[in-house]
């Protein structure tokens, strides 16, 4: 496969906006039940970022696919059903052959059907394009998605419990325990943080500071 | 008709000009509708055909290695998982109608047990506990499977968190009187955490309903050993 289709405009075009311009949580404000409920530690995060990019992936694939198939007027059922059947898919797929990473994940890999970014991206992308672009934007929005979900987990494990990345070596492998820190030692831990709320806070700080970003390039520009 | 003609119909009816004409048509979108459903049906069946034997194994697996931390390797010689009694617990308030106790044996003696239990009413949800016990009533060892209490207060009584869930080790109905079966708050012996007494609280009650229990049916569970 020729891979430099992917500096072509339009696929820049694409990864730009789901790393930035457009990105799911900053940007569109969706997906946000899951990401407060898993973004206690940037270990979840990122678990839970890789699978929903996994779902994104497949389920954009398969209605470009199927696009020309799929009436408008029943559109909807067909999206959820299709979600609901991939996630389902990974979960019993996890379940089976990554047990330890499904002990960790199991809880959350459900909350992915509520993701409504899956079915935004869907809708508003792959239901009208070719598929390889439709692959290349679940990839690229799953992948800012994950970001997001990453730098949230980080702030508040650190704010919260003094660690970061705890458990790692549980998701990814004994060969990524390097990756768990101890950001300050004998920390005594700061309880609103770990909770939904002080996750609605820390939200709300990184949304700001997207926004401050923007207003000042659009100044120099 | 042969495979090349079927290949030539399909070919020219998925063309998306006919498939826009169709688009519209009552039948078709019923059509498309139950083929999705039934597509994703089939999909899932043969993957829950799959992984069904996988899953179950893997259950198992957590299971036995949830019992073998309660009950010491060195107790007993038989398989814990398949050496089981089913008791009623409706009264003890156990969290189920029935508990399946697994029984540790040397020799076909009954040396210990250890079956799961749910302490229904902790802070923010039920906390669900699995137990080992000697035959003489002494605790071997209590963990916590599952709970939701509030993380970094409640979620001491995680073995991976705090060793507050040893200091039940050793304890018994005969070596603690029922009124010390409580946090220190309630005149018992064992800590609350701070910031989290509830949460404790409800452990320790739940853990001394579960050694009543096995008082309760101390004989049962001990004579199952001399028949088999």
């Amino acid at each position: 496969m020729n891979l430099s289709i992917l500096f072509s405009p339009e696929y820049k075009r694409i990864a730009r906006d789901g790393l930035w311009d457009n990105n799911v949580v900053l940007t569109q404000n969706l997906a946000l039940c899951p990401l407060l409920a898993v973004t206690g530690t940037a270990t979840n995060g990122l678990g839970m970022g890789l699978a929903t990019i996994a779902v994104m992936v497949a389920s954009n694939g398969i209605v470009s696919l199927n696009r020309h198939l799929i009436p408008s007027e029943i559109r909807i059922p067909i999206f959820v059903l299709l979600i609901a059947a991939l996630v389902t898919l990974v979960d019993i797929c996890l379940n089976a052959w990554m047990h330890e990473l499904h002990k960790v994940l199991g809880l959350f890999i459900p909350l992915i059907v509520t993701n409504c970014a899956i079915l935004g991206r869907v809708e508003s992308f792959a239901s009208k394009q070719e598929p390889l672009p439709s692959l290349w934007d679940g990839f690229m929005m799953g992948v800012g998605f994950t970001l997001v979900m990453v730098i949230l987990g980080a702030m508040r494990e650190i704010s919260s419990t003094g660690t970061l990345f705890a458990n790692a070596s549980v998701l990814l492998g004994e060969s990524f325990r390097f990756m768990e820190l101890t950001v300050i030692d004998d920390y005594k831990g700061f309880l609103l943080t770990a909770l939904p709320p002080g996750g609605f806070i820390m939200l709300g700080f990184l949304v700001a500071m997207k926004r401050l970003f923007d207003q000042k390039a659009e100044k120099k520009a | 008709m042969d495979f090349e003609t079927i290949k030539t119909t399909l070919k020219a009816w998925l063309e998306p000009e006919n498939l826009e004409k169709l688009r519209p048509k009552l039948g078709y979108q019923t059509g498309v509708l139950a083929g999705f459903a039934l597509a994703a049906a089939l999909l899932l069946g043969m993957a829950d055909l799959v992984t069904r034997d996988v899953i179950q194994l893997r259950l198992e697996e957590d299971l036995k290695a949830k019992l073998e931390e309660v009950i010491p390797a060195d107790m007993h010689d038989n398989d814990l998982l398949f050496d089981t009694v089913t008791l009623p617990s409706a009264d003890a308030n156990l969290g189920a109608a029935e508990t399946i106790v697994y029984l540790a044996k040397k020799q076909s003696d009954v040396n210990a047990v250890c079956f799961k239990f749910v302490a229904p009413d902790g802070y923010a949800g039920a906390i669900s506990l699995v137990m080992g016990i000697d035959k003489t009533g002494e605790i071997l060892g209590v963990r916590v499977i599952s709970h939701t209490e509030t993380p970094g207060l409640g979620d001491k009584i995680e073995i991976s968190k705090s060793k507050w869930i040893l200091s039940f080790n050793g304890k018994s109905l005969d070596n603690v009187s029922f009124e010390q079966w409580a946090v220190k708050k309630d005149n018992g012996i064992f800590d609350q955490f701070s910031g989290a007494t509830i949460t404790p609280r409800k452990v320790v009650l739940a853990i001394r309903r579960g050694l009543e229990f096995y008082k309760a049916n101390q004989d049962t569970l001990l004579a199952t050993g001399e028949k088999s």
